[in-house]
């Protein structure tokens, strides 16, 4: 139930914010997440965007297992 | 942005099954307690990736199972009230109440609607002044923010006719509860979206308390495998901490703004969980300055009883003590067109995970 799904944001509007998922347009609250841009990708909930998804962390995880398979051969 | 890339790549899926091989030279059980976990380690297949000496437990971690049959009976009653409509995720509409699911009730004529977001119920609220409106709020600290957020709404636009059925739960108790029933683990695989929320400090005193290791993963191949990965190093390297695997979306002090608002609206109370009973501070409802939009409080319920449906393990599956192979209704009696018990309804349920994927033997 705590599924979420990541989403790129289109245009913000106060506390709203029109976000694209694999092109579907959805619109979602901003209301419990602060400092969102255009452009930003987000994990929304229930129509909430609940954090902004950070692109390095996302290949930072993927080198460390990349390493760790250079390391093993 | 391609988000499988890479986290589905089967060379690197590779790598970390034969670490994790090459470490777990004893028996280990760890124990998801997420039900997007549960999910996602059955559809990927992850147990047969993994030694023998590796179990998966699923745990209580789909909201939906570990409500009581209690709340649905409570919800189909207000809908049944002339001047009701009632509110939920599609989540809950087809679980078992003690006599008829909300989805019986709805095809029976109940006003019940099914919406999206919390703020739809707002809306609906607004738009029908002449109603009241009753939000079902259920699930974790994924979810009660949101929850939280419609209460703020509706105060702020001054609305008399929105109220919140509060079961929203939260998972530390639960996973201490589990701990303290004696049931064996030997590490926590942690809920993501819920650590989106609240950050790692939560687990730390069930790492202190009881010196179990909790890894706060993702739910990608890659992201579970390099979770039971950490898990493992840590139990043999006898070092047991918080981690975070899924560090592209949970910070360590998680995200401010949502515990801001849960905490402005919220607070705890004792809550039923199937298979756990009653949990000490397990639960969140509106704090009195917001009682007005809290269902108990403004309208009266009767007093409905709980009681388990014959023959069910729900609870003990919950609890990792048995699979759902183990229950003589499984597959039986209880499939995902005609579920007995909430493990059987929930796409998350270990009992439908387990139907769906792992077959019915």
């Amino acid at each position: 139930m705590c599924l979420s799904i990541p989403a790129e944001v289109l245009a913000i509007q106060g506390d709203e914010a029109e976000v694209s998922v694999n092109g579907n347009r959805l619109k979602i609250s901003l209301m419990v997440l602060k400092n969102v841009k255009p452009g930003d990708f987000v994990l929304i909930h229930s129509g909430f965007a609940i954090e902004i998804i950070d692109r390095e962390e996302a290949e930072k995880t993927l080198e460390i297992v990349r390493l760790m398979k250079a390391d093993k051969n | 942005m391609n988000w499988l890339e890479g986290y589905r790549s089967r060379e690197l899926c590779e790598a970390l099954t034969s670490e994790i091989r090459q470490l777990a030279d004893q028996p280990l059980r760890f124990m998801e307690v997420c039900g997007g976990h549960t999910m996602a380690i059955r559809k990927f297949g992850i147990p047969s990736l993994l030694p023998e000496s590796i179990s998966l437990l699923s745990g209580p971690g789909c909201p939906v199972c570990v409500t009581g049959r209690v709340f649905i009976d409570q919800a189909i009653y207000l809908s049944g009230l002339e001047d009701t409509i009632v509110c939920t995720f599609g989540d809950l509409i087809r679980v078992q109440g003690t006599d008829a699911s909300l989805e019986k009730a709805r095809a029976e004529g109940k006003q019940i609607r099914i919406v999206f977001s919390s703020l739809d119920a707002v809306e609906l609220a607004k738009r029908n002044p002449e109603k009241k409106i009753v939000f079902l709020g259920i699930g974790f600290e994924t979810t009660a923010p949101g929850t939280a957020a419609a209460i703020l709404r509706a105060s702020r636009e001054g609305l008399k006719n929105f109220s919140v059925l509060s079961a929203h739960k939260l998972m530390p108790p639960a996973m201490e509860g589990i701990i303290s029933e004696g049931i064996p683990i030997d590490g926590y695989i942690c809920p993501g979206h819920v650590s989106t929320i609240t950050g790692t400090k939560m687990y730390t005193p069930i790492v202190e308390k009881f010196g179990i290791g909790c890894v706060i993963s993702g739910f990608e191949p890659l992201d579970l495998l390099q979770s039971i990965l950490m898990l493992t190093r840590q139990v043999v390297n006898r070092k047991p901490k918080v981690e975070i695997q899924y560090s592209r979306a949970v910070k360590p002090a998680g995200n401010p703004e949502a515990q801001k608002v849960m905490r402005e609206v919220f607070e705890p109370a004792d809550e039923w969980w199937r298979g756990l009973g009653i949990l000490k501070n397990s639960g969140l409802k509106p704090k009195p300055e917001y009682g007005q939009f809290d269902t108990r409080e403004v309208i009266n319920l009767p007093d409905f009883r709980e009681k388990e449906p014959r023959g069910c393990i729900c609870g003990e599956i919950l609890k990792g003590l048995k699979t759902p192979h183990q229950c003589k209704l499984f597959a039986n009696t209880c499939t995902p067109a005609n579920p007995v018990g909430a493990c059987m309804v929930s796409s998350e349920g270990a009992c439908q995970t387990w139907y769906t994927y792992e077959g019915k033997n």
